[in-house]
């Protein structure tokens, strides 16, 4: 069980609203690791502090410490670039490049100078289990796939540049419930490969994919530990509440 | 109010606006019909092969000549210079506003991008007479510097603030998600900016683009006062040539009415208007041919 993600001290503040307060977490290499919490408790501020998607707003201060194993994550001397290519990210609403299926997964590979060609684009599509789909309409704009098919399409993208951590952030929030299995299934298949970091909504998402649940609440980690416990047993009232339905 | 009175007021507006619409639809065709009407009183006279292939504009000569060639050389030449140098220019200008600039910068250039906009085309050609062309002649060792890079440079400074404002609106509204997207692979600003956010708005930086062709190949009061005039074919940037619009301007205040010369100047304006047609027809084609990947 090696800690592959992790922070430190964590706050985040924007202008003179603090967003989290002390954030101590470590996420473990190929596990699923879900963060729950009531809109606003700053999951996806957390989960946007890793791969430095803060560094484009200027009023967002952050202090601690971030962590790629042994790599400060916002040291000076390392290109956000590169930190950018080993953490990737899908986002809540599926977010396809205006280009063709092809060149949605050609551009990561291509700006990162990694080589470029069908095999490897047939297999990350393979792996977000979307080629037997568009095997035959490559070329085709990617904004005339479904919303199911362009979300595994951004899986696809994220995962061609061959990461060690998937964020995604609430990546099933705009989808109707098979496209929804259907990612999840692919989430699980993926942990084999990479550490992934999930923010959900879903409780019953958290529950059937997650290793790991972190509740969070108003910029605080009020409790974590294995998804079974925290929604069995958990210690913390507030958890008991959230996760019960009965607010947020 | 009562329902009879909103009912009727609903239908009153129908026809208003209706009204409105149709009158624009008659003024187009009205123009429209009185460019063709004299442009054909002009083709009863010249043949339209000897007018669009002719090599020399001398309509007040012994035996005159109404050749458009070196009007339509002339302003195709003016147009195409200006843009060679406004394209990049306002492209790079918009880009650096929408992307880079600090909220303190793009504070300044923006207003000062319409200030620019809202100085006279009288004004401009003013400026290229007494300090552009000067410079020109110096530089180029020439005698004067009235010439087509005169007219070129002030139509570029003419057609910035429109490809400007415009590209800068299209870059702009490239949805923030796709920047997110492009950041999150690793991309830098650079390559985002090139590889993702100006394909993606590329319909409205066409769009601009054409917007400044149609106001440099429209322009008058500056290429009447800056290009030197000479309705010869241009060989170079450094001939002195004489637009369409500028010759009509000159001309139609001299021309006794309804004589072939007078005509002709109609057969010009119509040319010009088929010119700017194809310009804004070529636009709305990469527009649409863009638009293929924008369909939600």
């Amino acid at each position: 069980m090696k800690t592959k993600l992790s922070a430190r001290n964590l706050n985040i503040s924007f202008g003179t609203k603090q967003v989290l307060k002390n954030i101590d977490i470590q996420f473990v290499e190929n596990e699923i690791t879900a963060l729950i919490g009531p809109s606003g408790c700053g999951k996806s501020t957390l989960l946007r502090s890793f791969n430095r998607m803060h560094d484009l707003s200027p009023d967002a201060k952050i202090t601690g410490t971030l962590q790629l194993e042994d790599l400060d994550l916002y040291a000076k001397s390392v290109p956000v670039t590169q930190i950018r290519k080993r953490i990737g990210m899908v986002f809540q609403k599926a977010n396809p490049f205006p280009k063709s299926i092809y060149e949605n997964i050609a551009y990561g590979l291509r700006i990162n100078n990694l080589p470029c060609d069908k095999s490897i684009v047939e297999k990350a599509l393979r792996e977000a289990f979307l080629w037997e789909e568009v095997k035959n309409d490559l070329k085709m704009p990617a904004t005339r796939l479904s919303g199911g098919q362009q979300q595994r399409l951004c899986i696809a993208r994220a995962v061609a540049l061959r990461p060690e951590v998937i964020l995604m952030d609430e990546p099933c929030s705009a989808l109707d419930p098979v496209s929804t299995l259907k990612i999840e299934e692919l989430i699980v298949y993926l942990k084999k490969k990479y550490t992934i970091v999930i923010v959900t909504h879903n409780m019953q998402q958290a529950q059937r994919i997650a290793d790991k649940t972190v509740f969070l609440y108003l910029g605080e980690i009020k409790e974590e530990g294995p998804t079974h416990k925290i929604f069995d047993s958990p210690e913390n009232e507030m958890t008991a509440n959230y996760i019960h339905g009965q607010f947020g | 109010m009562k329902y009879r009175t909103r009912l009727s007021l609903d239908i009153l507006f129908k026809i208003v606006f209706k009204g409105t619409g149709l009158l624009v639809l008659a003024l187009l065709g009205g123009i429209l019909a009185m460019l063709v009407y004299n442009s054909f009183s002009f083709f009863m006279d010249v043949k339209p092969l000897d007018f669009i292939t002719g090599m020399e504009w001398s309509p007040t000569a012994a035996i005159p000549k109404y050749g458009m060639l070196p009007l339509v050389l002339s302003t195709t030449l003016v147009t195409f210079g200006a843009m060679f140098i406004a394209i990049p220019l306002g492209i790079g200008t918009a880009a650096y506003i929408a992307e880079y600039a600090s909220p303190r910068v793009k504070n300044l250039l923006k207003p000062a991008i319409e200030m620019l906009a809202a100085v006279p085309s009288v004004v401009i050609g003013f400026l290229g007479i007494v300090v552009l062309s000067p410079g020109i002649a110096d530089l180029a060792d020439l005698s004067n510097g009235l010439n087509a890079l005169n007219g070129a440079i002030l139509l570029a400074v003419m057609a910035l603030p429109t490809i400007i404002t415009i590209a800068e609106d299209a870059i702009h509204a490239v949805p923030k998600t796709y920047k997110e997207a492009s950041y999150a692979m690793g991309a830098t600003k650079w390559q985002t900016l090139r590889k993702i956010i100006i394909p993606a708005a590329a319909p409205g930086i066409i769009a601009a683009v054409m917007l400044g062709v149609g106001r440099a190949i429209g322009e008058t009061m500056t290429v009447l006062m800056a290009t030197g005039n000479a309705s010869i074919l241009p060989t170079s940037m450094f001939d002195s040539v004489k637009t369409m619009t500028a010759t009509i301007a000159i001309e139609m205040g001299e021309v006794p009415y309804q004589t072939t010369h007078y005509f002709a100047l109609y057969a010009i304006a119509t040319v010009l208007f088929l010119m700017t047609l194809a310009a804004n027809m070529l636009g709305e084609y990469f527009i649409n041919r863009f638009r293929k990947y924008h369909a939600v």
